[in-house]
């Protein structure tokens, strides 16, 4: 291939991947969200939190929603949980919140403990078979939901995540607008329709 | 069909297993004697439980418990823990992995009915890999025993 022609084809991926991902070099890269077509509704609940008070998924529609299923047990949640904290300091103005859901057998008798001993600054509830089932079935923890601003799963992380990966993809949904109205549904979804397994 | 079909991936999820606990070899004593019995344990590759001593006391141990039944249950010697290091914890956790085996000692009461009998066991363990960690589950051990 001549250098022209090498050229040629160069430019033309890179202009073709300027038109896909976008040229700005502060654009946030979009890491593992999936494509909007491929978005399902995430199930709402009613779970209470440690003032006892209801949390309802359908409460955040509007807002980017962080989904942490965890447990007082599991070391890789006590990982991510400082950066779910650092999270929401940072981004709770721009509407973001985290909402835990622990699933520990144990209840209140083991989070409530863990929360003050971490100082945990977000929602936390205490989850429920019910609660996992909706979600295709938790089984390994942390599982990590992110719900875009019309109440629908963008992105799911079984497992210790990476940091910035979450945060990229943190940020690209709260560049995106709201599009819809409607309520977010209550029916259950198999694991591989909201990608936990 | 469709309700089953979205409840397959949760008893799927509740029928894992990451831990084989083999039934002991029957148990034969004497009234008014004590004995013991070797279990073998084994884990999956790339898994571990938490030892009966965790590092952490939000850890949930490895226990075995018996219920009432013809012998009286006494302690449970669990092997020397292994100190490992995972990607998600700055220390050596206490854990087991592989394959070990647990001890379980009886005494089996003057007064014990002569004659054959089943005793039975719930070990639970809680089981992590290198970067997840699954619900506490329970494994049902069944000892038989004859008592002469």
């Amino acid at each position: 291939m001549s250098p022209v022609r090498l050229g040629a084809v160069l430019l033309t991926g890179f202009l073709l991947g300027c038109v896909i991902y976008g040229c700005s070099p502060t654009r946030v890269k979009a890491a593992s969200l999936k494509p909007d077509g491929e978005r399902h509704v995430a199930p709402d609940f009613a779970l209470k939190d440690a003032d006892g008070k209801t949390v309802r998924l359908s409460d955040y529609k509007g807002k980017v929603v962080l989904l942490d299923f965890w447990a007082t047990y599991c070391g890789p949640c006590k990982i991510e949980i400082p950066w779910f904290m650092d999270f929401e300091r940072k981004h709770k103005d721009q509407g973001f919140s985290v909402l835990g859901v622990s699933m520990d057998d144990d209840g209140w008798e083991a989070v409530k403990p863990f929360i003050n001993d971490v100082g945990i600054n977000y929602r936390v509830m205490v989850g429920n078979d019910t609660t996992a089932e909706k979600y295709g079935g938790i089984e390994a923890l942390p599982t990590t939901f992110l719900i875009d601003r019309d109440g629908r799963i963008a992105a799911v992380h079984v497992g210790l995540a990476s940091k910035s990966e979450i945060e990229n993809g943190i940020e690209q949904l709260l560049q995106t607008p709201a599009r819809a109205s409607g309520n977010a549904s209550r029916v259950s979804l198999p694991a591989e329709f909201v990608g936990a397994r | 069909m469709l309700a089953a079909c979205l409840c397959l991936p949760s008893l799927w999820a509740q029928g894992n297993q990451y831990l084989t606990a083999e039934a002991p070899q029957k148990l034969v004593a004497k009234r008014g004697t004590s004995a013991e019995v070797k279990i073998a344990v084994s884990i999956q590759p790339g898994f571990h439980v938490n030892s009966n001593t965790p590092s952490d006391a939000y850890l949930i141990p490895l226990k075995l418990t018996w219920t009432p039944g013809g012998l009286e249950s006494g302690e449970v010697v669990f092997p020397k823990p292994q100190m490992e290091k995972y990607e998600f914890s700055d220390k050596p956790l206490s854990v087991f992995t592989g394959e070990f085996s647990l001890t379980a000692k009886f005494k089996v009461p003057a007064g014990a009915e002569q004659g054959p009998g089943i005793m039975l066991g719930k070990l639970r363990y809680q089981a992590c890999n290198n970067n997840s960690c699954f619900p506490p589950k329970t494994v049902e051990v069944r000892l038989s025993y004859q008592v002469q």
